[in-house]
């Protein structure tokens, strides 16, 4: 049974007197463990689907099965429940909270669920060394990198040991070495059994991914499985390349 | 979710603008610390009020007799003696709500010790009389029954006629004094009791007994009592139970049928007391409400804040609500931040309102009263104050939509 399951999904806009028809019938199934990409460009309507995919939206019409239960109907209190419980986010600015440490900011999903103050620490460590942040619990945002800033946020994400990990343009603002950096960790997501999809439109980032969805106009216009080009290894060669131009 | 743990979260998102904070709970400091400093100059104020009213007298009933009337034109109370020694003595023996009463005839006359003379209100009384007044002695003892029965030629002393008289830091017990040419030995002295609130002054008054009073000043004792009574009644609550009671004993007396007026009158003093009380009461609600406009602008502050606040905080808001965080729980963060800011600045009026009250009395020697009660109640309303005024921005911040908010700039 697919993990996320959409179909025929609507989303209309009122916007003034012009309705905007954002999705128009868009259907998509995902399995567990897969890597999917979802490319499109501005206005075409991706991220609205990613939106209606992370519960942070209602559809029109049509129906979204997410792990096996029916969310499209479900009232803001329940959505938020789901957001915490199946989903975990990545955002293009990292929207990690200003002066508050990186441990705190990975605190905070278990916070909302409700995890002693204990339990959260130690999770919320353990998380930040699976993304390669020991030694940076204690620092704030704007002591961290933007690559580092990335990893913290997706040890928040990862904090809850969500089902589904969703990221809007997560190498957006960052620099092609740390933008490999950060798809050879969600690449470990994958392996580790976790669901990623996140929204791009840089085909060189699509390429790590197992699938790619092309979204055009509000429908889906391709939808493709691939052979991943290994980040880790990309990585490496993207190194040894910038050693020989500082050599030379 | 966790209050402890919302707590935390507001005490940080607080401190982050110290400034702000401050300057946002300034108006619930000024607001509660007037309201506290208003109450307990009034209070102080009522205190003042109570007490020179205890110093007249407790449960204090004053008998008039009644008035001449001739030709049509009415003298003032007291001008026609209507009131019987006989009249004294059934008031006395025959009521159930009187204590005690006392005749108080009155003359101004001039004392003349070996040394001064000084003109003062000698006052023909009865032992009782000090009693009645709450007017212990300083030195000495009062006058006794036993004097009263003798006509003894014995004076009682207020303190100002015995500075007159003898000058201070002299024991004036044991010495003579001449009223007219009648000499009268001292046997007390007053204790000082201050002025009235009006400003007379009440240690400026020698007592001795009526018996000699009537027979030495008045030149004879006759039926009628030519003064006042000072009548005590048995407790505060029974002094409108002993007025009835000798207002009807006295028409009985006085063969008074119905339709005739009184030919006397009687003051209940707690009456008066009761009325310069709601002036002072008037005066203090009406500081106190203008205080609690100002505690209301500070709520209206607040609001204003924490508007600002949810508004700058919007992304804030999206993060945390796309992370898992139901709307309920975005509102409780800033009401609890709104409640921690009145609260906050309602202890710290506390403290502000305490010391002005405490430097007023001081610099300037007004009575004060800090009530406890006040004290919680105004920390409470404050509290309130967050809470109604921090629940519209609370409000605005649980019904964001993470998407806009998320987007936000």
């Amino acid at each position: 049974m697919p993990i996320i399951e959409i179909k025929d999904v609507v989303k209309t806009y009122q916007t003034g007197d012009v309705q905007v028809h954002a999705l128009r019938g868009v259907s998509l199934s995902i399995e567990e463990g897969e890597f999917v990409a979802i490319m499109g460009a501005s206005g075409s309507g991706k991220s609205t689907l990613m939106n209606i995919v992370g519960c942070l939206d209602r559809p029109t019409a049509g129906a979204y099965h997410l792990a096996g239960r029916e969310v499209s109907g479900l009232n803001r209190d329940a959505l938020a429940e789901v957001r915490n419980q199946v989903l975990g986010f990545v955002f293009q600015n990292f929207n990690l909270l200003s002066r508050t440490s990186a441990l705190e900011n990975v605190e905070l999903p278990l916070i909302y669920r409700g995890v002693s103050g204990k339990e959260r620490h130690r999770r919320a460590t353990r998380a930040l060394e699976r993304v390669g942040l020991t030694g940076r619990l204690d620092h704030t945002p704007n002591q961290l990198s933007g690559g580092q800033q990335q990893r913290v946020a997706i040890a928040r994400a990862l904090v809850g040991e969500p089902k589904v990990v969703l990221a809007d343009e997560p190498t957006g603002n960052l620099d092609s070495l740390t933008s490999v950096e950060v798809m050879a960790l969600f690449q470990e997501l994958q392996q580790a059994g976790i669901t990623v999809a996140l929204v791009t439109h840089e085909p060189d980032i699509a390429e790590f991914s197992s699938r790619v969805v092309v979204v055009r106009d509000g429908l889906i216009l391709s939808d493709q499985r691939q052979s991943p080009k290994n980040a880790r290894q990309a990585l490496d060669e993207l190194v040894a390349a910038k050693a020989r131009e500082e050599h030379a | 979710m966790n209050p402890f743990v919302t707590l935390r979260i507001a005490l940080r998102a607080l401190m982050r603008n110290t400034m702000r904070s401050f300057l946002t709970t300034l108006g619930i400091i000024i607001g509660v610390a007037a309201v506290i400093a208003m109450m307990a100059i009034g209070a102080g104020a009522r205190a003042q009020v109570q007490a020179a009213f205890a110093a007249m007298g407790t449960n204090l009933l004053i008998l008039l007799p009644g008035s001449t009337s001739a030709g049509g034109s009415h003298g003032g109370f007291g001008s026609m003696p209507t009131l019987t020694w006989d009249d004294l003595t059934a008031i006395r023996n025959e009521l159930s709500n009187v204590k005690a009463a006392s005749p108080a005839l009155r003359s101004n006359q001039s004392l003349i010790s070996d040394e001064n003379n000084w003109t003062t209100s000698i006052t023909g009384t009865s032992p009782e009389y000090f009693q009645i007044r709450n007017w212990p002695m300083d030195g000495g003892a009062a006058f006794t029954d036993g004097d009263v029965t003798a006509g003894a030629k014995v004076v009682v002393l207020g303190k100002t006629v015995v500075d007159r008289l003898f000058g201070k830091r002299v024991d004036p017990v044991g010495q003579t004094v001449r009223i007219g040419s009648t000499p009268f030995s001292v046997v007390g002295v007053a204790a000082a009791k201050g002025q009235s609130s009006t400003g007379q002054d009440y240690d400026d008054a020698a007592f001795i007994p009526y018996t000699t009073f009537a027979r030495r000043i008045q030149g004879g004792l006759s039926k009628y009592l030519s003064g006042t009574v000072f009548i005590q009644a048995a407790s505060s609550e029974q002094t409108s139970r002993a007025m009835a009671e000798i207002t009807r004993l006295l028409r009985d007396r006085h063969k008074l049928v119905d339709g005739q007026d009184d030919d006397f009158s009687i003051r209940n003093l707690n009456e008066v007391a009761g009325a310069q009380q709601q002036g002072t009461d008037t005066i203090t609600t009406l500081l106190a409400s203008v205080a609690a406009v100002s505690l209301l602008v500070g709520g209206i502050g607040i609001m204003n804040i924490m508007l600002v606040s949810v508004t700058e905080r919007t992304r804030e808001i999206g993060v945390r609500m796309a992370i898992g965080a139901k709307p309920r729980s975005i509102l409780l963060q800033f009401l609890i931040e709104a409640l921690v800011l009145s609260i906050v600045g309602g202890i710290l009026g506390v403290v502000f309102g305490v010391g002005i009250a405490t430097w007023l009395a001081n610099k300037f020697q007004w009575p004060i009263q800090i009530q406890v009660d006040v004290i919680s109640l105004s920390v409470g309303f404050s509290g309130l104050v967050g809470i109604i005024f921090g629940l519209f921005p609370a409000r605005k911040a649980s019904k964001l939509d993470p998407i806009e908010a998320l987007r936000y700039e």
